[in-house]
């Protein structure tokens, strides 16, 4: 399972972050594995405030409800809106097709703390 | 303290060959899907055949002289009074009228019954029979010693009379005859849990990888697929068949949860008879519905159904006991428990999900019916 994409950062609670002007975000081929099936992705409104760590939506797979936390604080520019018709692209492309939201970041120092691609596969290795 | 190793089925080494994800499931090692997903296996479930490990299941045999006694006293609905090659879907109540279990009995001959229960409550479910019918029968586990596997779907039944040689297509709903499936003895029964046509088979655990080979052999030819519990779940959940643990328990009664057409209160004494008379005569508090949500949310197990316009602290008028995303049917469903007058078909309820006021209506009946063939 060790080949998590080098140009990404990872959370803790399984989300991916690709840098830019605006970050994009959404969650691992880890975390899509654990869930199964997506359903249903709960996704805030643009313009939308979210704080490093707190819950910025939901997403729903058949057996189960997990919660998406920010992994950097801002300002929600853009969402992925063809999640709602079909969540299903979660688990198909979870690092391009499957992106959930993009943020403005307002702390932009909150990149450093997330994990490289190696710490974060160590992360995982540990847990599965 | 060290975890308990938990408990494998004879088709464990299968289900990983298939490259299942397993889970702990009540103390077992279940494959809750494999590679296709839950979507997908539940699909094929609907449209062509699935296969079901469902060893983990408990079976029991009771035999005597007085065993038809023995059996009408555990069990609501009539098995003792069923024809020779009957499967009485039935419960096992308390003297409360709460629910031990929900079971399937086989009538073998009158003096001969086969039951398999859930495996969560096997142990509890042995202690039980065994108590209440001391002196009248010996009470067999055959837990160990029976694998049992399910083969449903429109696909199913002709894919497995094939296999039998024929001579199983004959058998109606709720049958079952001694066959050879595959070349393995089995007691092949026409029941399920998925609303789809279907044989379940029982065989030795030892002859279990023979058996699953040769139905998932001539599964495969038909578009079909091995499935896990996850769409196990979804597929009852669509055909309103209740799960233990979830919908039904020992505080719930056979009454309020909808199985009164599976208690028989004219057939005789059995245990739970009383407090269900009398339950009946006083009507419902509250009963077991089905759900579709009006909005994009999903109600799960254990959400509050409630009413706001209630005061402060009397809000919770119920409970959701399962709840997911249809597959077959649009929307989302689910079963909960409301006031009766909350029950009719057409009733607004308010169900909070996660701290957020969902709307649903009460549906009757199931949420997917099969086309008629």
């Amino acid at each position: 399972m060790s080949n998590f994409p080098k140009d990404l950062r990872y959370t803790n609670d399984h989300e991916w972050l690709r840098d830019g002007a605006h970050v994009r975000v959404g969650i691992t081929q880890f975390a899509v594995d654990q869930l199964g099936d997506v359903t249903l992705v709960d996704l805030p409104r643009e313009g939308d405030l979210v704080t490093k760590g707190q819950r910025f939506g939901t997403i729903e797979s058949v057996k189960s409800v997990s919660d998406l936390y920010a992994p950097v604080s801002g300002r929600v520019t853009k969402i992925n809106t063809a999640l709602k018709d079909t969540p299903e692209l979660v688990n198909q492309d979870p690092y391009a097709g499957g992106w959930m939201i993009e943020i403005e970041p307002s702390e932009r120092h909150e990149l450093e703390e997330l994990l490289t691609p190696d710490a974060y596969d160590n992360l995982v290795a540990s847990q599965g | 303290m060290t975890e308990a190793p938990r408990k494998r089925t004879p088709l464990f080494e299968a289900h990983r060959q298939l490259g299942a994800r397993l889970i702990d499931f009540g103390g077992w090692d279940m494959p809750v899907q494999y590679k296709a997903g839950t979507i997908k296996e539940h699909k094929t479930g609907r449209e062509a055949v699935g296969l079901f490990d469902v060893s983990h299941m408990g079976e029991a045999r009771l035999r005597g002289p007085r065993a038809a006694e023995a059996v009408a006293r555990l069990t609501s609905n009539d098995v003792t009074g069923a024809p020779v090659g009957k499967a009485v879907y039935t419960l096992l109540c308390l003297p409360h009228g709460g629910i031990v279990d929900d079971c399937i009995f086989y009538k073998r001959a009158d003096d001969d019954y086969f039951v398999i229960v859930n495996a969560s409550n096997t142990a509890k479910d042995l202690a039980w029979m065994r108590e209440q019918t001391q002196g009248l029968v010996e009470v067999e586990d055959l837990s160990d010693a029976t694998a049992l596997i399910a083969v449903q779907g429109p696909k199913a039944a002709l894919m497995v009379d094939e296999l039998a040689g024929g001579g199983l297509i004959k058998l109606p709903s709720f049958s079952f005859a001694d066959a050879t499936v595959g070349g393995v003895k089995c007691m092949a029964a026409r029941t399920g849990y998925t609303g789809e046509d279907g044989f379940e088979l029982a065989c030795a655990a030892d002859e279990a990888v023979r058996l699953w080979t040769a139905l998932l052999e001539a599964a495969t030819g038909l578009g079909g697929l091995p499935i896990g519990l996850g769409a196990r779940d979804t597929l009852r959940l669509e055909s309103k068949l209740p799960l233990y643990g979830n919908d039904i328990d020992d505080t719930t009664t056979p009454l309020e949860a909808g199985l009164g057409w599976a208690v028989k209160l004219d057939k005789g004494d059995f245990i739970g008879r009383d407090a269900l008379v009398k339950q009946k005569a006083h009507g419902l508090g509250r009963q077991l519905v089905g759900f579709r949500i009006d909005e994009r949310a999903i109600a799960r197990h254990g959400y509050a159904i409630v009413d706001r316009g209630q005061p402060e602290g009397e809000q919770e008028i119920g409970t959701v006991t399962s709840g997911g995303p249809g597959i077959s049917v649009p929307g989302a469903i689910g079963l909960g428990y409301v006031p009766t007058a909350r029950a009719a078909a057409g009733t607004a309820i308010t169900i909070d999900c996660r701290g957020k006021d969902v709307p649903a209506t009460v549906v009757k009946g199931k949420f997917y019916t099969r086309p008629k063939t």
